[in-house]
């Protein structure tokens, strides 16, 4: 006789699949307005309640509401929410690129728009980013970067400025704060903290913001920046954004199961906040909020978003083989873009018929950037950088080794 | 033999010198670097207060502060990923694995990141770090303590791997490694910290004090990367070896009468292939030391160069001598390493065929 039942292994699965709506209770919401917001120098323990809240400002009628609102101006509401457009257009337009093969391939970040384009907005010029393949609202939310260069890199062309060595969306810009993109997940979580250690060592007053998924969360390099960032107080923002898949992956594979990933920066020591990823206004406000700890030397802060991918993972993704075609239209916290659009029709300052007219403009500016950029070349028709320079920049100076085989290659 | 020895390539050696352990000529470097060049940091696992495991950076926390000199998390992946971001951010981080055995967990920050930063980047960001890691076997390491780990760097393109063999080399070269703009793996033999090691274990051991090459210049000087040393000059056959080798080799060579001309490689990857044509071409005979084991050690790049380079002046088929391809094991340690007796047999058998 056994004395206890057998065991069994549990493996979680999400609510909905192709053909079921999903359940998002959850996501447990907390309304508009209804988190307090503490001091900024307030202790890693006093946020524990914060971890598992969610932190909004937006209300279902696009009024800001509760201690959270920030104090931003009108000009940079329109730049925010146009900044967001645009990234939105600039990601279906070169979708449709990868369809027409002048790309190899692409990923946009449909639905995720406001995070990356509120925090690139509420951090200062020379705050370092260590973004992940879906930040591109950074580049597209300011204006040391031409769309024409973003471009020129996704087609791998003569112009390219990563000189065809990198997989399209794997940019590198350190003019515009925004480090050099790995495909190998998680690795810029632990950089990130060390370019703020450095920070730190110097004197200096830059921050610096880590990206990570929240699939590559289970990857080592996770634990181990959030140990460093705790151990030496670096000022870092330690973005998670939970976008609710990893491909194929419901976030509860990655640990996300009757938890939240704001809640593991609490157990490290590290003040955390859970937000409305999909609420442009909360977004700028947790920022603005873990930006000035972290340049008051009060340490670093991580931030869960709570968002959803609602485009394919990749061009090479189709989404529909594992989860609910109508899941976006269901999920609770919308569409930022809409929701930020409603917001400003409220305050006055925005309409529909501006909207659609900005709409145009943009589409208009991404064709021709897309039409520039073609003028170097595209994969399609071969125009691509000197096989020359593959030996190029693998060390400072080129080693003897390197330049025989350059030779071997007759170029 | 020391007196023959000769370093032909050192940058500005400074004329005061005194006799240092190998230990103390990294420490040395370290010390000197970090009073030229407020950018360089130095961290790992107790290499603050303490001054590490094996003693490399002692005094430095006092000298130059905690910000400049600290102790780390136990976390080999961390370690390197901050020190790349430091490297980012436009420091020079000096980071420690305690022992070589222990830089598995930081493989993937040295892979795809470290050493591909230029290159995926085109040059928009660079990683000047260097990670020291104490390597070699001979002290009854065992498995963990014991292995030498260089042929899992010199096939990753963007690395440099240094290993020096003398606190002479070891001090210049490691300034070397640091000022440079790659990424430079410096394994350091912990077998010859405190002295030359000829194989010879049940023989005193004879500190550095009472070599040629435990005379350290007390400044600043430079041992160039991609430079090797001929260590021992000979006509009859060419030996290519580093680190603790070098000094199994020179015994080995001192015991079988053989003009053996010893190469000390220094920097492994990318190497000084020209002195070591040059000496093949000149002896038609060439043998291969390691203590890394031998299948896809570095040894087989060394031969195919060789081969690749002096095939019509090879009299005899190139001899490697290396570790057996097993885990390093604790009580064999002697039947384990390549000892002079291994090393002169293979010169023996590269001088009878023809
Ligand atoms: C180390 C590593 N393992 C696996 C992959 C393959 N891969 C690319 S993206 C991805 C999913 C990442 O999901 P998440 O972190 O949630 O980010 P999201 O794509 O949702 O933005 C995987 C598994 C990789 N790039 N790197």
């Amino acid at each position: 006789m056994r004395e206890h039942p057998a065991l069994r292994l549990h493996v979680p699965e999400p609510t909905g699949r192709p053909g079921c709506a999903t359940d998002f209770s959850f996501l447990q919401i907390s309304g508009a307005g209804t988190v307090r917001k503490p001091p900024v120098d307030t202790s890693h323990f006093e946020t524990a309640d914060l971890a598992y809240a969610l932190i909004g400002v937006l209300d279902r009628d696009g009024q800001a509401v509760g201690p959270w609102a920030p104090q931003i101006d009108g000009t940079q509401l329109r730049r925010g929410l146009r900044a967001m457009m645009k990234t939105r257009i600039f990601d279906a337009r070169m979708t449709i690129a990868q369809r027409q093969r002048k790309t190899s391939f692409y990923m946009q970040c449909l639905g995720e728009e406001a995070i990356a384009v509120a925090q690139g907005m509420a951090l200062a010029k020379g705050d370092m980013h260590f973004p992940t393949y879906r930040q591109q609202g950074l580049l597209l939310s300011r204006d040391d970067v031409s769309m024409v260069e973003l471009i020129c890199q996704l087609m791998s062309n003569e112009a390219d400025p990563m000189k065809g060595r990198q997989l399209p969306v794997m940019y590198s810009f350190k003019r515009a704060d925004f480090f050099s993109i790995s495909g190998n997940l998680a690795t810029q979580y632990p950089q990130a903290v060390g370019w703020a250690m450095a920070s730190a060592i110097k004197g200096d007053t830059r921050i610096a913001s880590a990206w990570i998924g929240d699939g590559a969360t289970a990857e080592s390099d996770f634990h181990t920046a959030l140990t460093f960032a705790h151990v030496y107080r670096a000022p870092v923002i330690l973005n998670v954004v939970n976008n609710q898949w990893a491909i194929s992956s419901f976030q509860a594979i990655a640990g996300g199961e009757s938890t939240t990933f704001a809640a593991r920066g609490v157990g490290c020591g590290i003040a955390s906040l859970r937000v409305d990823g999909n609420d442009f206004l909360a977004v700028y406000a947790a920022s603005q909020w873990a930006a000035e700890r972290a340049r008051s030397n009060q340490g670093p802060t991580l931030i869960e978003w709570v968002t959803y991918r609602a485009g394919a993972h990749s061009t090479s993704d189709d989404p529909s083989k594992y989860r609910p075609a109508d899941d976006w239209e269901r999920f609770p916290l919308g569409d930022p873009i809409e929701r930020l659009k409603a917001h400003l029709i409220v305050l006055g300052i925005w309409s529909e018929q501006e909207h659609g007219q900005v709409h145009k403009e943009l589409e208009a500016e991404v064709a021709a950037a897309q039409k520039e950029a073609e003028g170097h070349g595209s994969l399609l028709d071969g125009h691509i950088p000197s096989a020359a320079t593959i030996f190029e920049d693998v060390y400072e100076t080129m080693p003897e080794h390197l330049r025989r085989q350059r030779q071997e290659l007759g170029v | 033999m020391l007196t023959e020895v000769k370093n032909p390539a050192v940058e500005t050696a400074e004329t005061t010198s005194k006799p240092m352990t190998m230990i103390q000529a990294l420490r040395s470097a370290l010390d000197v670097v970090m009073a030229r060049d407020p950018d360089v940091v130095v961290f790992g696992q107790d290499v603050g207060y303490f001054g590490g495991v094996f003693r490399v950076t002692e005094g430095l926390q006092a000298k130059y502060g905690k910000t400049r000199c600290f102790d780390a998390p136990i976390s080999e992946g961390g370690i390197v990923g901050v020190a790349v971001g430091m490297g980012a951010y436009g420091l020079r981080p000096v980071a420690e694995i305690q022992f070589a055995d222990y830089f598995y967990p930081a493989s993937d920050q040295l892979v795809s990141e470290a050493a591909r930063l230029r290159y995926r980047s085109a040059g928009d960001f660079t990683c000047p770090i260097t990670v020291r890691m104490p390597c070699g076997g001979g002290i009854y390491g065992g498995q963990t303590h014991s292995q030498s780990p260089e042929a899992l760097f010199t096939h990753v393109s963007g690395l440099r791997t240094v290993l020096p063999s003398n606190p002479y080399d070891a001090k210049g070269l490691l300034i070397a490694a640091i000022e440079c703009n790659d990424p430079v793996i410096f394994l350091e033999p912990k077998r010859l910290y405190n002295g030359p090691f000829d194989g010879h274990h049940d023989r005193p051991v004879v500190p550095w004090s009472k070599h040629a090459l435990g005379m350290v210049p007390e400044g600043y000087y430079r041992v160039p990367l991609e430079s090797a040393a001929v260590f021992r000059p000979g006509s009859q056959l060419t030996v290519l070896t580093y680190g603790t080798m070098t000094w199994v080799a020179e015994c080995a060579a001192r015991e079988t009468g053989i003009d053996a001309e010893i190469i000390d490689l220094r920097s492994i990857w990318p190497l000084d292939l020209d002195t070591i044509v040059a000496s093949v071409k000149k002896t038609g005979r060439c043998v291969i030391v390691h203590e890394a084991t031998k299948t896809s050690g570095f040894g087989a790049e060394l031969s195919a160069l060789v081969q690749e380079h002096c095939f019509y002046q090879l009299e005899a088929p190139i001899e490697r001598v290396t570790g057996w391809d097993t885990p390093y094991p604790h009580a064999q340690e002697w039947a384990y390493f390549p000892g002079p007796d291994r090393v002169g047999a293979a010169f023996q058998r590269a001088m009878e065929k023809s």
